[in-house]
């Protein structure tokens, strides 16, 4: 699988989080969303994420995209440990 | 050393609550009303010679060796069937009972070979004893008579004798020894629950059958062992026994194999196992075992298991066998290299579900601050994630709410995506025994498992859901239970969020989620919806035990929130006999989730981002954690295929096998520059590995394990590791080769660490757990003695959660490429990936993996029973043999997942749980036609398995 396979499954697993919290009370689904993301997603899987999003966020629910701005950003990516 | 001394009582113990006081050979006892005389006796310290009694079963009364005679009682009455009475004056022993005990004792002797001196029950004989106790000296009948011993009668042909049934590859069966005293046809009913047994003839004549006069192989017979356990003689002995002789030692430990955790006494002769005995005192099996823990240990002698570490530069080179100490060098020196090159987050590992939770804890401490990463992961995310999720989002943890002894309260039971008789078969006896006793069964199964109709048990509702509509299903119950006002308020009122509550009810009150509505896509009856549903909310006691026909679904995690919220509804939680019982797979996996092998989750499900939690381990630790989720497995493939991720150390898993889509988990590993993994054997992960660490066995190590019920049971070491090492030891050397300064002496001392840092374990030591036999967590000071039952006052989150459950169709869809939908499941005799059963003589119920077809699909494609067939999906496709039943519903296929050669993972795809990544196992579109053999990826597959086991200076590869 490719870069574009992976990107693919992002988006798909990021609507199946948006379809979930579609059915919940209103006020909940942006921050359902959101949440879940930043709890569960790893930052090199966030940082896709902004990444395709800043690209125009082509397939993403429209929830999804509502969420974006309470994802956490995450930081770059950390040097190897001291000592290595 | 000794054995574990375990009394037998005769009969079992009675449960009521009222006191009886009576006087037995002068000494005055007092027990609970209902015991026996018999048992009254033991517990006084009397041991009534007995033959057909055994606390295991109830009470028969056919020996006629246990009588007593009782002050003005008239007669001599069996002890076993007569029950304590206040007052009553008991006599054990008078002249009139010791010669009817000799008279009956002579009976016996004279129909029984006299070969004691050679005969495997020699030391272990409860004839020969009772023999010695009643003082028989003679046998005035003589032994030319009548008999059922000798082969030939004066040179005649002997038509009474039977020769030796030598089937089973476990024990035998000799009729010759045999006294007929039902106890093995009563443990069979009574214990296992498969009325396998039963006693042919009358009189004289009578003997034990399996079947209908079948042999032990081909009859109904599971392979459980509760007869042999039950047999007082030599008729049925373990083969081991016959072969080794009487065990010497014992030890207590725990099954390696599912998550019911039984306990088993390891009985040894040196350091050679002797036979593995289920402990009476075990508190989640009760003296009751299966086919796998009892007898399937043969692999940890396995000629095929690897004792040497192995280093290669490629996969596609042989093997090397270096010494420890150059293996752990390598990895270090290479781990380090990769993420100087590659940075921090490039690397990662899997804890095992198979280990203890010492070691497990040891890995996810080595990733998380040897590492510096949060990339660590277990198997549990391909089988309970869902339930973690799910249970932590309706009542604030991912426990299970009950302990195993709780369905012996239960009324109303649904078994939905289980398959408790073949998957976790102790519980299933525990609950088939409970149904025989009148609770009402409702199965949600795609296919008609054993639980739907076997001898003695019936569900009242049979729930045949198309796979992937759970959620539909278990919403449209709830309808039925709010809608016709069945919803237990008052419990909801003080227990659960109204205002949630009220915004659920309004969700499922609405008619789209009406057992009607459903119907068309479930293709499930709406009547039995109602009927089932009606049930479950008005029979009194209601529990729900599920597996991973719940979890591995893209709604995996929605369904186990349905699950909770039907047991809140109806008031089914905090107490004996109801809840929400997850059936975990392996023996330990509630413990690596405990452990925190999850990457989002330090020890304790406490979340990485929590600044407390971290500082800790911190604290005890002397590093920085990161407070960043990790990748979970499915991620750490998609990673390691984008170029960034390249090393991973697996310590007894085989995702190549067991995890979806294995082409992808293929491309994934070839992908990385550093595999480790550690395994008893080179399993298929192995294939793409460049480091093999050799594991050790569950009975070469100290340890514990967490079962399905949260128990924590301690794991004995019973024979020195035959690869040198336990697998806590190859961690903590490996930890010290990358330059952490760890020091663990015994296993304890990890458990010590543990309990400081994880509130849930604040009690748990060895020598509490010496005391206490078991403890469930959480046991701290608010619990000292552990937690069988969650949720008693109050919801561990507060107030109990009702969260909707939309059903939304999973993307796997069939359609004209793909028309049939397949699932899949566990069968009784293989366990998992099968590397620990298939090399046991369990290959003989189970030496392949077949396609569950219905003749209608069959017909269709011109199918016969027996065929190779080809299954394909949109992912990739295998060849098996087909096995038409109509256990599957028309549209449906199932297979089993045991041998590597079926490569049923080819055919399943990346789909996954929408908030765990759980993988979709359970359902895939696919499509069947005849063939003639195996797929070319099988046979490609197979090719490059044979090259990448090859090890330099040895011929021929293991496996």
């Amino acid at each position: 699988m490719s870069h574009d396979g992976t990107q693919q499954k992002l988006v798909r697993m990021a609507n199946q989080i948006a379809t979930f919290f579609h059915s919940q009370p209103e006020a909940e689904r942006v921050q359902g969303v959101a949440t879940h993301i930043n709890k569960f997603w790893e930052s090199r899987m966030r940082r896709q994420f902004f990444e395709m999003i800043e690209d125009g966020g082509e397939g993403f629910d429209p929830l999804v995209l509502e969420a974006a701005a309470h994802i956490r950003k995450p930081a770059p990516p950390t040097p190897p440990p001291a000592g290595a | 050393m000794s054995l574990v001394p375990e009394i037998d009582y005769g009969t079992p113990a009675s449960r009521s609550e009222k006191m009886v006081t009576l006087t037995i050979d002068g000494r005055e006892i007092t027990v609970p009303e209902g015991t026996s005389i018999m048992r009254a006796s033991m517990e006084a310290g009397i041991q009534v010679p007995k033959l057909c009694a055994t606390d295991m079963v109830d009470a028969f009364g056919s020996c006629r060796l246990c009588l007593i005679e009782i002050e003005g009682r008239n007669g001599t009455p069996a002890s076993c069937t007569t029950p304590v009475a206040p007052g009553i004056k008991v006599h054990t022993q008078t002249s009139r009972l010791k010669d009817i005990r000799k008279g009956v004792m002579e009976l016996y002797i004279s129909d029984h070979p006299l070969d004691c001196l050679t005969c495997a029950a020699n030391g272990d004989c409860e004839l020969q004893d009772m023999a010695g106790a009643v003082g028989l000296r003679d046998v005035r009948y003589g032994y030319e008579g009548d008999n059922h011993v000798r082969a030939r009668n004066n040179g005649e042909i002997n038509a009474k004798w039977m020769p030796k049934d030598e089937s089973n590859p476990y024990f035998t069966y000799d009729p010759s020894k045999c006294i007929v005293c039902s106890r093995c046809v009563r443990a069979c009913e009574e214990v296992q629950g498969t009325f396998a047994l039963t006693i042919e003839g009358r009189g004289f004549g009578s003997r034990v059958s399996p079947g209908m006069h079948e042999d032990f192989v081909s009859s109904e017979c599971v392979s459980c062992g509760a007869c042999v356990q039950a047999c007082p003689t030599a008729t049925l002995t373990e083969k081991s026994v016959i072969e080794i002789g009487q065990p010497e030692h014992s030890a207590v430990t725990t099954c390696a194999y599912c998550g019911v955790g039984c306990s088993f006494k390891a009985e040894m002769r040196g350091e050679e196992l002797v036979r593995m005995v289920p402990w009476k005192d075990g508190q989640a099996n009760r003296g009751h075992s299966c086919v796998k823990g009892r007898f399937a240990y043969g692999y940890s002698a396995h000629k095929d298991r690897i004792l040497n570490p192995m280093i290669r530069e490629k996969v596609s080179d042989p093997w090397r066998e270096v010494t420890w100490e150059e293996a752990y060098a390598h990895v270090a020196s290479e781990f380090r290299r990769i993420q100087y090159q590659y940075g921090r987050e490039s690397i990662g590992g899997i804890t095992s579900s198979r280990c203890t939770n010492e070691e497990t804890f040891l890995v996810q401490k080595l990733i998380r601050a040897g590492f510096g990463n949060n990339n660590v992961d277990t198997c549990a995310r391909v089988c309970h994630s869902p339930t973690g999720y799910g249970l932590g989002q309706a009542f604030g943890t991912s426990a299970g709410t009950q302990d195993f002894d709780s369905v012996e309260h239960t009324d109303v039971v649904i078994v939905i995506g289980a398959n408790p008789t073949d998957g976790h078969p102790v519980f299933g006896s525990r609950l088939k025994k409970r149904l025989r006793q009148g609770a009402k069964l409702i199965v949600i199964d795609p296919r008609r498992t054993d639980l739907v109709k076997s001898p003695h048990i019936e569900a009242a509702f049979h729930l045949p859901l198309k796979p992937g509509t759970n959620v539909a299903v278990m919403t449209a119950l709830a309808h039925v239970i709010v809608t016709e006002g069945l919803a237990n308020e008052a419990f909801i009122r003080q227990r659960c969020d109204w205002s949630e509550f009220e915004d659920w009810a309004a969700f499922v009150a609405e008619e789209q989620h009406s057992p009607e509505a459903i119907e068309t896509f479930t293709g499930v009856p709406a009547h039995l919806v109602r009927g089932a549903a009606r049930l479950f909310a008005t029979r009194g006691n209601g529990a729900i035990y599920y597996g991973l026909g719940v979890t591995e679904h893209s709604q995996g995690s929605t369904t186990v929130m349905a699950i909770a919220n039907l047991a809140m509804v109806t008031g089914n939680i905090g107490r004996p006999g109801v809840g929400v019982n997850p059936l975990r797979g392996q023996n330990n996996v509630q413990g690596s989730c405990d452990m925190g092998s999850f990457p989002h989750e330090l020890p304790g499900y406490r979340h990485v981002a929590d600044d407390a939690t971290r500082e800790i381990f911190e604290k005890m630790w002397g590093v920085t954690l990161s407070n960043e989720p990790g990748l979970r497995i499915p991620n750490m493939l998609d990673a390691a295929v984008d170029g960034s991720f390249k090393g991973i150390y697996i310590q007894g898993e085989d995702i190549l096998q067991s995890d979806p889509d294995t082409k992808h988990v293929a491309a994934g590993l070839a992908a990385m520059e550093c595999v480790v993994v550690q395994d008893l054997f080179l399993n298929e992960t192995a294939n793409y590995a460049h480091v093999f660490l050799p594991g050790s066995t569950f009975l070469e190590k100290d340890g514990t394990f967490t079962n399905a019920e949260r128990r924590i049971n301690r794991v004995r070491r019973v024979m020195t590791p035959k690869n040198g090492y336990a697998d806590w030891e190859v961690t903590q050397k490996l930890a010290q080769a990358m330059g952490l300064a760890w020091n663990y002496s015994h296993p304890s001392e990890i458990m010590d660490e543990i309990a400081a840092t994880t509130p849930s374990f604040a009690l748990v030591s060895y020598d509490y757990l010496e005391k206490m036999g078991s403890v469930q967590w959480p046991c701290n000071e608010k619990s000292p003695k552990g937690s069988p039952i969650m949720h008693i006052d109050g919801f561990v989150r507060g107030k109990g959660k009702f969260i909707r459950t939309e059903y939304v169709a999973t993307d796997e869809r069939t359609g004209p490429r793909f028309p049939l939908l397949l699932t899949t499941g566990r069968i009784l005799s293989q366990y998992n990936v099968g590397a620990q059963t298939r090399r046991t003589e369990n290959v003989v119920w189970h030496a392949e993996d077949r396609l569950e077809v219905h003749p209608h699909d069959a017909e269709l494609r011109g199918i016969r029973d027996g065929d190779w067939v080809r299954l394909a999906s949109r992912s990739g496709d295998t060849t098996l043999r087909a096995l038409i039943t109509d256990r599957v519903a028309p549209g449906v296929v199932y297979t089993t997942f045991h041998h590597p050669t079926t490569q049923a993972n080819v055919i399943t795809t990346d789909f996954s749980d929408w908030a765990t990544n759980c993988p979709e196992y359970k359902v895939t579109a696919v499509q069947i036609s005849p063939s003639n053999g195996p797929s070319g990826w099988q046979v490609e597959y197979d090719e490059q398995a044979r090259q990448s086991r090859r090890i330099a200076g040895k011929l021929e590869a293991a496996e």
